[in-house]
């Protein structure tokens, strides 16, 4: 009486768990949060920012928010921000420094 | 006053039937590159949609690659999409086909069946839809006229339906059915509303419910992603029957997935799709007049194969002469053929099973290719004999 | 369909300006995953962004398909469909013909909806080029394609295209001991666009962020297909540090070899004249593709960028009414 070989299922969902025709929900990217990947993050000095939006703009992956016209800065969301340094290369008080990210 | 106003039968060829028929369903969107020998029903398409018969959009697309692509843009956009091609055309919009179904959409494709090249060949042979035969897509074989100008509106119906929404292809023999004059009734308009509501659906590209349609399926999604498509496949049998039998109930024609010609109480089973299949029921006829046991099964539904009808259908026989209008290079036998054994391989009394090649690239198919068949399934099929295909009429 | 003399250039259509940039939420969501610094898909935020969510979309196969759309995620929050590399614009056309019989059957509002075919320059230059090619002559309504050019197949891993310009190098045509990198001229796309008489065509670049919306809202508003072409730094392709790449699309403009323009009904109209270009030389150096040249080569390519700028100078001032 030889044991039966098990099979793992390697699937990351069962056939059962797919949407109809393989459709995805709108923005649902935003569960893979990108910040992960980055060795340095943007350090924004409020003194100088003069509220350009230049980061903002110019961030290929869309993470800086308007803090409003009160605040006068742009935050980025840690979360999703890859550390490229293009805002802190475009903005032109250079108030942005890219901090290595402590292991 | 139009053609399919009449309540007799109309004299018309097959192929225009077939577009008066896409009329009388309304499709909405017609994107298509013409090609012999389909070239017909594209250009009477054309014709109703210039004169205002058919209100839709008539997109003269530059490829076959292109008509595809459009055909799945448009039916995304959840409008009722058809288009029709051939052999080279067929092969050239491969790419889009296999997608389609993965897509779940509903696109009807009429294919006037025409050889592949090389040698380049215009007319009727199955190689076309046989290379593509592992597309997803539900594949029914048309016989004659009234059938192929029923099946243009029945197409929509099973593809639309809720519980399939699977693309369909509509295969017709090129020329030796296309192009014949028959005459042909058309179904009543007002009948039609009955049987085939306008294309409604939730799965649509839709700006107040949007959603991404295309992902890419990683290692670990795709297994279950393509098991989820041939499982949607497969459903659509069901699909197919209630389109068939609703149809019966309304307009009193009734198909079934797999037909039998005098093959009840048959010793030999012709297996065959297609036009040919009308040849093949005379030399059935002349044959029992000789006093032998033959008869015929067609196939009418290609894909999702119908196993327990086929099998059912061939029960008893102690020979069957498959035909194939096609054959794989390379290969003992063509594609019929070597499904029909695969199907029968764990049946203990299997019959003996042989496989012909017929009409290769329009070659003309006689009745007494049957007949010969009917005499060659008792040698080439019994055990232990070399099983290989014979390509009837073709000499070394 | 009457034969008119359009006017496309008075089509009304609202310019983004620094105060009227829109700042509600991102129609491309982040946790995408391109690269990082990835200019492609800065332009294509921004492209998104000038439109809102109010559109369809088409994408190729290509990074900006890829990273933003790995089942069971997205970034688009718009209706998008992808279906294979050659064909966004055929597709983009299907959609286009069902969204307009809809829309005459009652089953949508009576309005336009902009269908955006986006491909990069493999699937617009190359392999796509027929299927865009049938789709302006065609001349579907509601038709927009954005060619997003980064210069070389970047996605499968930086083989040359049409699109790569001369002496760069790329996988499938590497510098080497007999090779100076692609050897061929990079191939006018905004003119076989503009050959197939459709009445806006335009180029933009991602520094250059209000022109670049801008030209998405004036392409959405005139009737009948429009051209966009985007340049796209790729930090990866381009052997170039990250942070540069929204500079490398703005010393592209400044030294002529990308300048922006556009060509609306059959008339060129350059948006930004560059009489005192920098040397074509600064827009290269930051880019390890073209690390290779030699002083020659690059004098070469000056020449031939300032040639091609002065014929557009030359385009734009000679104009003897529409040809439709």
């Amino acid at each position: 009486m030889s044991k039966k070989t098990q099979v793992t299922a390697e699937g990351a969902f069962k056939v059962s768990e797919l949407t109809f025709g393989l459709t995805v929900q709108p923005g649902s990217s935003r569960n893979f949060k990108t910040g992960d990947w980055r060795s340095a993050r943007p350090v924004l000095d409020r003194e100088k920012c003069v509220y350009c939006g230049f980061c903002y703009f110019y961030c290929p992956d869309g993470v800086y928010q308007d803090m409003g016209s009160d605040e006068k800065y742009y935050k980025a969301d840690l979360d999703y921000c890859k550390g490229c340094g293009v805002c802190a290369y475009e903005c032109p008080k250079k108030c942005i420094q890219m901090v290595v990210e402590e292991v | 006053m139009s053609v399919t106003d009449s309540t007799k039968p109309v004299g018309i060829e097959v192929s225009l039937a077939m577009a008066e028929a896409v009329k009388l369903a309304k499709a909405e969107v017609i994107a298509a590159y013409p090609i012999t020998p389909q070239t017909h029903i594209v250009e009477h398409l054309s014709d109703l949609v210039a004169n205002g018969e058919l209100d839709a959009e008539y997109v003269p697309v530059e490829s076959e690659q292109s008509a595809m692509s459009a055909c799945i843009g448009s039916s995304a956009a959840g409008a009722r999409t058809y288009t029709a091609t051939s052999s080279q055309g067929l092969m050239l919009m491969a790419e889009m086909v296999f997608i389609a179904p993965m897509l779940r959409l509903p696109i009807v494709m009429a294919v006037a069946n025409r050889a592949v090249s090389g040698p380049i060949n215009i007319w009727n042979d199955h190689s076309d839809i046989m290379i593509i035969r592992d597309c997803g897509w539900i594949q029914i074989f048309a016989e004659n006229g009234q059938e192929a100008t029923d099946m243009s509106i029945i197409s929509f119906k099973i593809a639309e339906d809720p519980r399939v929404m699977m693309p369909l292809i509509l295969n017709i023999d090129g020329f030796t059915l296309s192009h014949f004059i028959e005459p042909i009734v058309f179904p009543e308009e007002d009948k039609i509303k009955q049987y085939l509501p306008p294309y409604e659906t939730s799965h649509k590209l839709d700006i107040t419910k949007p959603m991404s349609l295309g992902a890419l399926g990683p290692p670990e999604v795709y297994s279950e992603a393509r098991k989820a498509m041939d499982d949607a496949l497969l459903a659509s049998k069901a699909g197919v029957i209630r389109g068939f039998e609703e149809f019966a109930e309304i307009f009193g024609r009734k198909y079934n997935l797999v037909e039998s010609y005098r093959a009840e109480d048959a010793e030999t089973i012709i297996v065959a799709m297609g036009s040919i299949s009308e040849t093949a029921m005379v030399a059935v006829d002349e044959m029992r007049a000789a006093g032998e046991k033959v008869g015929l099964v067609r196939i009418r539904l290609w894909r999702p194969f119908p196993v327990e009808e086929f099998l059912a259908a061939v029960e008893g026989a102690k020979y069957l002469a498959v035909v194939d209008r096609h054959f794989t290079p390379g290969f003992p036998e063509g594609p019929v053929a070597t499904e029909v054994r695969a199907l029968m391989y764990n049946n203990d009394n299997r019959p003996k099973i042989a496989n012909f090649v017929l009409g290769l690239g329009g070659r003309d198919v006689p009745r007494n290719h049957f007949k010969h068949i009917v005499e060659q399934v008792k040698e080439l099929g019994t055990a232990g004999s070399q099983s290989r295909y014979e390509m009837v009429g073709v000499q070394q | 369909m009457n034969i008119q003399h359009l006017n496309s250039a008075a089509v009304p259509f609202e310019k983004v300006t620094a105060k009227t940039f829109p700042k509600g939420p991102e129609s491309l969501a982040s946790g995408h995953r391109a690269c990082q610094g990835c200019g492609e898909v800065l332009a294509l935020r921004l492209l998104l962004k000038a439109l809102g969510r109010d559109f369809m979309a088409v994408s190729a196969t290509g990074c900006m398909e890829v990273c933003t759309t790995p089942y069971p995620q997205s970034a688009w929050e718009m209706p998008w469909l992808h279906v294979a590399f050659e064909n966004a614009a055929a597709v983009a056309a299907g959609v286009d013909a069902g969204n307009i019989i809809r829309r005459r059957k009652g089953k949508l509002p009576d309005r336009r909806i902009p269908v955006v075919a986006i491909g990069g320059d493999g699937a617009t230059f190359d392999i796509g080029i027929q299927a865009l090619s049938g789709a302006m002559e065609r001349y579907h309504e509601n038709f927009i394609y954005i060619c997003l050019d980064n210069e070389a197949y970047m996605n499968t891993g930086i083989q040359r295209s049409s699109a790569t310009p001369f002496g760069a190098s790329t996988t499938t045509s590497p510098a080497g001991k007999f090779s100076k990198g692609q050897n061929t001229w990079k191939k006018n796309m905004p003119a076989i666009a503009a050959a197939h008489n459709i009445p806006y065509v335009a180029t933009a670049s991602p520094a250059f962020h209000l022109d670049l919306m801008t030209k998405m809202r004036r392409a959405a508003a005139i009737p009948g297909p429009a051209y966009i072409h985007v340049y796209s730094p790729c930090p990866t392709g381009w052997r170039m540090k990250p942070e540069l790449s929204v500079d490398s699309s703005r010393l592209a403009v400044k030294s002529r070899v990308f300048p922006l323009y556009e060509i609306i009904d059959g008339q060129y109209i350059i948006n930004k004249k560059v009489d005192k270009p920098i040397p074509v030389a600064d827009y290269l150096k930051p880019q390890g593709r073209f690390k290779h040249l030699t002083e020659e080569d690059i004098a070469q390519i000056s020449e031939r960028v300032n040639h091609e700028y002065e014929h557009l100078v030359k385009l734009s001032e000679v104009f003897d009414g529409p040809l439709f």
